[in-house]
């Protein structure tokens, strides 16, 4: 039963890590950026909402409505003014500019909100729980579970049956050709940008809710949102839910098994996927 | 007649001055203070570290953000290899480039199944992996750490001989040692890597980072060329870390793997002074030690503006400070750009 108790813990912690991934795999898809400073902006997004929680006295949820479009004219802007100038051919500007923003982001959140960990307050609703029969889950763990499905099934949504997600196929596929069709892939870069900075705003919620935060804790989940990409395979959404609910099954099942493996569980199975499926387990992408 | 040459005559200048930079560096520790001795042993690893990721980062096209790995193993086996079988530190310094080339390996494996940008993010998790790996080791200190013990430290080959040569104490002549093995390092590393983009390889290297799929469609052989690169980039990296940890005696996980000191500084270094050229790091080495000098007592701040630095030097000079001074003037003190030179094209 334990055993039982555990998956089903797994799998919802990977709700979370599908939420990590989700901003990545967007931006990822329609532009091939990798965003090393993915981690740290969920961590400023979080500080963001433990910003407003404090001054407003609202909850957390209330709080990330009101970050969310402020993160969207963050990344907008972090499109517009950087990353669109050094996009291109080559793969090694857009890296190191990333890699800047996020040791400069996180010692800026350190000097600015301190090293010591910091926690969105959720009243009740942190041990609050629903009991399925077999196993008892908590609501919160549930609920970020069930906002990465929606967010995700938003994004396929955006993705297939509006102008804008033309717009971002079409950019992703050949800029060139789209601009011909009367695109400016700079401008839907950087919404699309702009929106990856509401998941981040998204994730950074329920991640400030379940856990504790601080500045230093960025890049950890920017590996576990790139792993989950790349065993759901590129370009596959639903892909990167089951790629996160593998992270978080195996790292549940490691931490059952010594505290200390926890994480080395999640990377172990990371490179296992690596190993036999190398194009991940659902492969849309050809590049 | 014609000839094909990279040789020009700043070059020629410039490999006079540095046979006299090496002379110099060799008989420096008979009259240097030992915090210049300390201070140039911190430029030169650093210089070493840069121009290794600068090889398959710049040259090779191969983001890695993983380096923090091979510093990490290196230091770690060269502290087995005291620790555990009783070495002398200084030939334990070859068991972390053993170490780092056999996690090389593996790494190696893993990320270059890794499409474009992402091989940068795959290099950090088997950085990860291996840290906490090491940090489970509890016989070398687990996740808090360990010192070399202070009988291996005391009686290191060498240290007695340049204690008297130069009248120091024992703890000033181990640093005399650790900057002459930095001084071989440093030299050895650059002459190597120079000699290699002058060669057939070299010239593959570039191929590859230009055009992966033209580079083979002439014939070119990119994994082997890849791996090549990599491993020997892997095993030199391994070496300076065990030697960093030499001249330290005190090693932790989170010190000997930090992505900050062991990755991102050498970024740093070389984005700033200019990627894909020897001169490059040469260059940012010194920016990056006016820098550590003057602001490092700021903390994070120092870090913050580093951080910006990067990102508007990317913007505004990609081929940073060396690739101004290179458009406005045209020098190269290392060049491996090929010229036709036609002899007697006067008279024709």
């Amino acid at each position: 039963m334990i055993w039982l108790d555990v998956l089903v813990q797994g799998i919802l912690l990977g709700g979370l890590y599908a939420l990590f991934a989700a901003g990545l795999s967007l931006v990822f898809g329609i532009m091939r950026l990798v965003n090393l400073a993915h981690g740290d902006l969920i961590i400023f997004a979080a500080f963001a909402i433990l910003l407003v929680t404090a001054t407003l006295g609202l909850n957390p949820f209330l709080a990330a409505l009101l970050a969310a479009p402020l993160m969207f004219a963050f990344g907008w802007a972090l499109q517009r003014f950087v990353l669109n100038r050094v996009l291109g051919k080559d793969i090694l500007p857009p890296l190191l500019v990333t890699f800047g923003l996020s040791v400069a982001l996180q010692n800026g959140m350190l000097e600015v909100f301190s090293a010591d960990s910091q926690r969105l307050t959720a009243g009740p609703l942190e041990s609050a729980s629903i009991d399925l029969g077999p196993v008892t889950v908590g609501t919160l763990p549930l609920l970020t579970f069930a906002s990465a499905v929606l967010v995700i099934f938003a994004l396929n949504r955006i993705f297939y049956t509006t102008a804008l997600g033309r717009a971002f196929r079409a950019v992703s596929d050949d800029p060139a050709t789209a601009s011909l069709m009367g695109i400016n892939p700079k401008s839907v870069f950087a919404i699309a940008t702009g929106l990856a900075m509401v998941i981040v705003t998204i994730a950074a919620l329920y991640l400030g809710m379940r856990s504790n935060f601080d500045p230093s804790i960025g890049p950890a989940r920017l590996l576990y949102a790139f792993q989950a990409v790349i065993i759901g395979g590129l370009g596959s959404l639903w892909g990167t839910l089951i790629g996160g609910a593998i992270i978080g099954v195996a790292q549940t099942v490691g931490a059952q098994i010594n505290p200390e493996w926890q994480i080395l569980a999640g990377h172990i199975a990371f490179l296992i996927v690596l190993l036999i499926r190398p194009r991940g387990l659902f492969p849309r992408a050809v590049d | 007649m014609a000839t094909v040459t990279t040789r020009t005559r700043a070059s020629t200048i410039a490999g006079i001055v540095a046979l006299a930079l090496i002379a110099i560096g060799l008989i420096l520790p008979a009259f240097a203070s030992r915090s210049l001795i300390q201070d140039l042993f911190f430029i030169l690893t650093m210089l070493t570290l840069a121009q290794l990721w600068n090889l398959i980062a710049g040259f090779g096209g191969m983001v890695s953000v993983g380096q923090q790995a091979f510093v990490g193993i290196g230091a770690y086996a060269m502290f087995g290899g005291v620790i555990l079988w009783g070495w002398d530190p200084v030939p334990a310094i070859l068991l972390g480039g053993l170490a780092a080339f056999l996690l090389a390996i593996p790494m190696a494996f893993f990320a270059f199944r890794l499409a474009g940008a992402y091989f940068a993010i795959g290099t950090w998790v088997i950085a990860e992996v291996t840290r906490l790996l090491i940090a489970q080791w509890k016989t070398l200190g687990g996740g808090t750490g360990t010192s070399l013990p202070r009988e291996a430290t005391s009686d290191i080959i060498g240290v007695e001989a340049i204690a008297n040569l130069f009248d120091l104490r024992d703890a000033a002549a181990r640093d005399v040692l650790a900057y002459w093995l930095a001084l071989a390092l440093a030299v050895g590393t650059m002459a190597a890597i120079y000699a290699l983009l002058r060669s057939r390889t070299g010239l593959a290297l570039a191929a590859v980072r230009d055009n992966d799929n033209a580079a083979r469609s002439v014939g070119v052989d990119a994994t082997r060329v890849k791996w090549l690169v990599f491993l020997s980039a892997a095993t030199m990296t391994g070496l300076v870390g065990a030697l960093i940890y030499v001249q330290t005696a005190r090693i932790s996980p989170d010190a000997a793997f930090s992505v900050t000191t062991w990755t991102a500084y050498v970024i740093f270094i070389a984005v700033i002074g200019g990627i894909g050229r020897l001169e490059g790091p040469i260059l940012g080495v010194l920016v990056f030690w006016g820098l550590q000098t003057a602001f490092a007592d700021y903390g994070s701040w120092y870090l913050l503006a580093l951080g910006i630095l990067a990102i508007a030097t990317m913007l505004f000079a990609p081929r940073g400070l060396w690739g101004l001074i290179h458009d406005r003037w045209g020098i190269a003190l290392f060049p491996v750009q090929r010229r036709l030179i036609f002899e007697g094209a006067k008279d024709g």
